[in-house]
Order: structure tokens, then sequence, then C-alpha cells
């Protein structure tokens, strides 16, 4: 099965949910939905799900426009940020509820049920009220409600996002195993580019209700098509810099100028918005062609192994993320050093004009 | 109706230094400090009137109006006899609870709906539809005794208890709506979805999945509705005459030649307390919320 959408857009009153967004997603896919809140993850997830129908634009399953079609109707299954469960129902009851109302025999609601409980460990739970269980027991039982399902499509918003972290790192390895048997569409949202990193399969990068790009995982990460995308899959933030290429040489708005090196090699003259990452920015000096900026220290925060430095410089501000325990005092001055070859130039519509990175993944 | 007024405050109030004294007297052996003080002159005021009307019910007529008895010398059950046994007096029980319970079962079952629809949807004119339903509820039942009686006459519903039951849904409905959508208010839309999600016809979601879920606003609602449907009489008197005649009505117009029934008017006083008393021990929990109109 194949899910289109088609230009499909939402509006509400006058504001802009979903504009205009186009997306195919392959059976048996993994995609993520990857983008800031508000960004409209939901709102396309509701669309997808038929749980809202989009004010332009057709949904299209496997040929079928399914664009007004209510929910019941289509093979979907949706598991909530929140802890979504019935308080009422047992969790046994909880896990067979969509396959009661499908009215399937109790022996194969029986062992579905069973199935599901042993895959995500609820076992010793099934008797128990959901609200009687942990957080994270909890949102087993609604991922378990979801598997039992079998549906095409298995949408997932922001499922770990309400889980510490130990349990969300157990979950996010277990989510596309227990789900990869299936053969569904599986579409999850998230605000972490490095869970959509952890992921893999597709990512679809959203800003302002809008898909900025979609591709294999790792390619839209190296291969930003806009400086929207790459800000929107980066964590830390992008860091940004003014750059004007005039003949073999590049003046920085941070002060400075270096050899038009690298990326810069193969652009032609004019204005550039330099993106690049914080684990490429240094203090150990490089080779002759790398940019040297100059900076204050505002803030060091020390993770454990890593440290990240926060740069003041001039009007912008730079994340460095420099590994081991580095101690900056605030207010020194330093000198950041980047390779010219890890950056991305941006032209000034925010089109990516070159990167030196290694295309494929 | 007057001379029943009339007699009421002076009943607690011939009574009340004599009750106090006996309680002083029972409490001076213990050592008692302020708070039980206090806290026992507190529940001596409030169910003193309801004592005095027990006691009542269970003394003769000749006890009550020739001495004044903390409890009765001669104890008799010869008034409740005669409530359970004369029609016109269990009748008036019947009118009631009949027109009280199709109140409370109509202004529920309209009630539901029309809460789902404010709690979860967004539609012109919502907020003031809302609004404007609770003012409903605060004229007073004088206003509308005119305009029921005038209309149920002509289309031959005076004297039923339908005529009852429809006018009380004037009040009871939009006081239901009100505590209904607080309590559907406090269930996540996401369970109507999970609900959809999984294949819930609308109607199955509702009565199998989120009736459980606000099942104690539903009964706060439908005690609100019972206790106001209970003791509201102007309307439920002026709406019937004879076959539907409430028992709050019975018990005003039982002044006859021969004087006041003190006895008989008491007992009929303490059956009176009994159904409210019961319904309201099934919700204990749940008043302090049904009050806040389920926002808490």
């Amino acid at each position: 099965m194949t899910l289109v959408l088609d230009r499909v857009g939402k509006k509400v009153g006058a504001q802009t949910y979903i504009d205009d967004v186009s997306l195919s997603l392959e059976r048996g896919s993994l995609n993520v939905l990857l983008g800031a809140t508000l960004a409209g993850k939901t709102s396309l997830m509701r669309l997808m799900a038929g749980l809202d129908a989009p004010t332009s634009g057709r949904v299209v399953i496997d040929g079928k426009d399914v664009t007004g079609w209510p929910v019941q109707r289509r093979s979907v299954a949706m598991v909530y940020q929140q802890f979504i469960n019935y308080p009422s129902l047992s969790v046994y009851e909880n896990i067979a509820s969509p396959l009661r109302v499908a009215r399937l025999p109790a022996a194969e609601i029986e062992a579905r049920v069973k199935d599901a409980a042993r895959l995500l460990k609820l076992e010793p739970y099934l008797d128990r009220k959901p609200l009687n269980l942990s957080g994270g027991q909890q949102q087993r039982t609604a991922i378990a409600r979801a598997l039992v399902k079998r549906a095409d499509l298995v949408l997932l918003d922001e499922p770990l996002a309400n889980l510490d972290y130990k349990l969300r790192e157990e979950l996010r390895e277990e989510l596309p195993r227990v789900f990869a048997a299936s053969g569904a569409i599986f579409v999850y949202a998230t605000t972490e580019p490095q869970e959509a990193l952890l992921l893999g399969g597709n990512t679809a990068t959203l800003f302002e209700g809008r898909v900025t790009q979609f591709g294999v995982t790792p390619q839209v990460y190296r291969q930003p098509k806009d400086l929207t995308s790459a800000r929107v899959f980066s964590d830390p933030p992008l860091n940004t810099l003014t750059a004007r290429k005039s003949g073999a040489t590049v003046a920085l708005s941070t002060g400075g100028e270096a050899r038009a090196a690298g990326a810069f090699a193969a652009v032609p003259d004019g204005e550039y918005t330099v993106g690049f990452r914080a684990h490429h920015l240094g203090f150990e000096p490089l080779g002759g062609d790398a940019l040297s900026i100059p900076a204050t220290v505002s803030v060091s925060e020390i993770t454990g192994s890593e440290s990240f430095i926060h740069l003041d410089s001039g009007e912008r501000r730079f994340v460095a993320l420099v590994p081991g325990v580095k101690r900056f005092e605030p207010g020194a001055s330093v000198t950041a050093y980047l390779d010219p070859r890890h950056l991305f130039l941006f032209d000034e519509a925010g089109r990516l004009v070159a990167s030196d990175l290694p295309k494929a993944a | 109706m007057s001379d029943v007024v009339a007699i009421r405050p002076a009943l607690p109030g011939n009574v009340s230094d004599a009750g106090q004294g006996a309680f002083n007297r029972a409490l001076a052996p213990s050592r008692v400090n302020g708070r039980t003080l206090v806290m026992a002159l507190y529940l001596l005021f409030l169910m003193l009137p309801i004592y005095w009307l027990i006691n009542m019910s269970l003394k003769t007529n000749t006890e009550i109006s020739t001495t004044m008895t903390l409890w009765p010398r001669d104890i008799t059950f010869e008034h409740y006899r005669k409530i359970f046994t004369d029609a016109s007096w269990y009748g008036g029980y019947i009118n009631s609870l009949t027109y009280v319970v199709i109140n409370t079962v109509l202004s529920i079952s309209l009630a539901l709906p029309a809460a789902y629809a404010f709690s979860r949807y967004r539609f012109l004119g919502d907020k003031h539809l809302f609004f404007w339903l609770l003012s409903n509820r605060m004229a007073p039942p004088a206003v509308f005794a005119l305009p029921f009686f005038n209309l149920y006459s002509a289309i031959g519903l005076f004297d039923t208890p339908w005529a009852v039951a429809l006018a009380h849904c004037l009040f009871n409905v939009p006081l239901a709506v009100w505590i209904l959508e607080g309590f559907m208010s406090g269930v996540p839309r996401e369970i109507d979805e999970t609900a959809a999600i999984d294949g819930y016809s609308f109607p199955r979601f509702f009565i199998r999945i989120f009736m459980p879920l606000i099942a104690s606003g539903i009964g706060v609602a439908a005690f609100f509705c019972f206790m106001f449907s209970w003791v509201e009489l102007l309307l439920a008197r002026t709406l019937t005459s004879v076959n539907a005649k409430p028992i709050a009505a019975t018990m005003t117009r039982t002044v006859s030649a021969a004087g006041m029934d003190w006895g008989l008017l008491a007992a009929a006083g303490v059956l009176t307390i009994v159904p409210g008393a019961l319904v309201i021990w099934f919700v204990r929990n749940y008043i302090a919320k049904g009050f806040a109109l389920g926002r808490v």
C-alpha cells in the first residue's frame, strides 16, 4: 500500500496549519516527521489518519481517493504523546478493543493480545487498569493496541516524549523492530533530530506547516536542500554567518579573511550564508585553509564526555561541541576554527549551493 | 400555604433552649474542650429540626398540642400507617416520584448529547448559547407558571406527571448540561479519537467507552435534577389538580375544619426527606465536584 498526500492543505480560520504538502509514503517504510513544536507534525498526522479532512488537496491510498473517508473506514493505528488508554477497561481489554470492534473470533483475539503483550512486556499487567501502571507501561499498552490491529498505516505522534530517557532509549530500539514485521507504513513524529537519525528510514523536515525536504534520513542530514531544512535537522542549532566571496578570498562577517577553499572553491562570487554544525567548530588550529573566528566565551556546559561552548562573535552566537571536558572561563577571548570542507553554503534565497560532504549515505 | 409557613419558625424557637440544656447536661461529665463544644453545638442546631420532625411524627396529636415533650411518651405509628394505606397520601408520593423520575431521565438524556457538543465542538455562538442556557436557571419558576398552565391546559397535558416533568426540564436540562460539560471536558479528546481509530461507531463509543468515564458526572447531574424536581413546589402545584397531585401539595392542603393534623404532617415530612437522603448517599463523594459544575 502507498499513501500519497497530494498538495494537501489545512486551514482553520485565518490560520494555516498545513501548507501545500505533497508526500508519498511506501509500504513497509519508516518515515520520520521532524520539526519543532507547532511545525505541523500532529496536524499532518491527523490528515493522514483521517481524523481531520484537508481543506485542499487529496489523500490517496493505493490509487483510491480517501480524502473524505471517516477514520473508522481506514486501516490506521495511532499512538499519542500523552498516554491515551480507556481508563475503565483492563489492559487486556484495552489491547483487545480494536479486535473486539472488528468482531474477530475470540481465539484469534486472545492469541494476538497475548502476542503483543509478550512483545511489549505487558504480560504481568493484563488484569490491571491502565491508570495503575507506570507511564512507560501505559504507553506500551497504547502501542500494543496499535500493534494488534495490524493496520496499514501506523502513526506515532512523539510517543516517547513523555517518558524518562532510559525507557525512551529502550522503546526507541524496540519500536521499529516491533512494527517492522507488519509491513505497515510507519510514521513517527519527533522534535529531536537525534531521534530521527537513530530511527533511520526516511525523514521529512517540517517548518511552519510545510515539508521542506523529504528523503533518506542520513541524506537529508548531510545534504539539506535549504537553510530551513538544515536548521530543522540540527541540534544543537545550526551555526550561521555570512561570507562574501570575491575571487580567491572570502571575507567573513565575523571579521577576517580566508582563502576560498573547500565548498567556496566551486561557487561564483557573491554573498552566502554559511551554515555549519556545532561539532565542526573546534579550538585546535587547523591547516592553512581553515576559517578562523575570533569570539568570546559566554557559557560552557559540560555533559560528561563532551562540552558545549557558547560563543559570542559580534552579532552572532555560535555553539561549539568539543570532545572531552574543556574548561573555558566566561568572557575569555578565543579563536575558533572551522574546516571549509564541513560547511553548507546557502544563497540569498536560502537554497543550498555547495557543500563538500559525501553525497550518498 | 401561608398558615403552614407561619408555624415553621415557631417550632424550633420553642424547643431549642430546652434541647440545648439537655445536651449540655449530657456532655458535662466528660472533658470538653472548645472545639468539641462548638462542633456539638453546630450538630445540635443542624439536627434539631429533623429530630423534632421525627419526634412529632411518632407522637399522638394530643401529646403534640397539649404538652412539650423531648421524646414521644406515647409512641405511635398511626400517622405512618395512615400515609401508607390512604391512597390520597401515598398517591402523592407516587405522583411526585413519577414526575421526578421522568424529569431526571429526560433531562439527562437530553443533556448528554448537548454537553458533548459543547465540550467537543466549536460552532457559531457556542459560548453565548452555553451561557444563555445557564441564565434560564436564573429566572424564578413563578415566571413560567402561567404560560405553562395555559399551554398545558390547551394541549391536554394539564394534571399529568408529564406536565410537571417537562416544566422542570426548563431548569434541569441547563443545569445538567453545565455539570456534564465540566465532567466531559475532563476527558481527553484523544480518547474519542482513539476509539474512532479503533473502529468504534459513535453511539457505541459513547455508551461503551465515554459514559463509564463520566459516570460520576452523570450521577451528580441526576442527583441535582432529582433534588430540584423533588423540592420544587410552585410549578408542581400549579400544573396539577387531582390526578397528578404531588406530595408537597398534598401536605399543604391538609388543613381541615378540624384543625391541623400535626402528627400526620410530620410523618409525611419525614417520608419526604427519605428519597433525597437516599440519593445523596450514592453521590456523596462527588457532590463537591457537582456544585462546582464538574470543574474541579
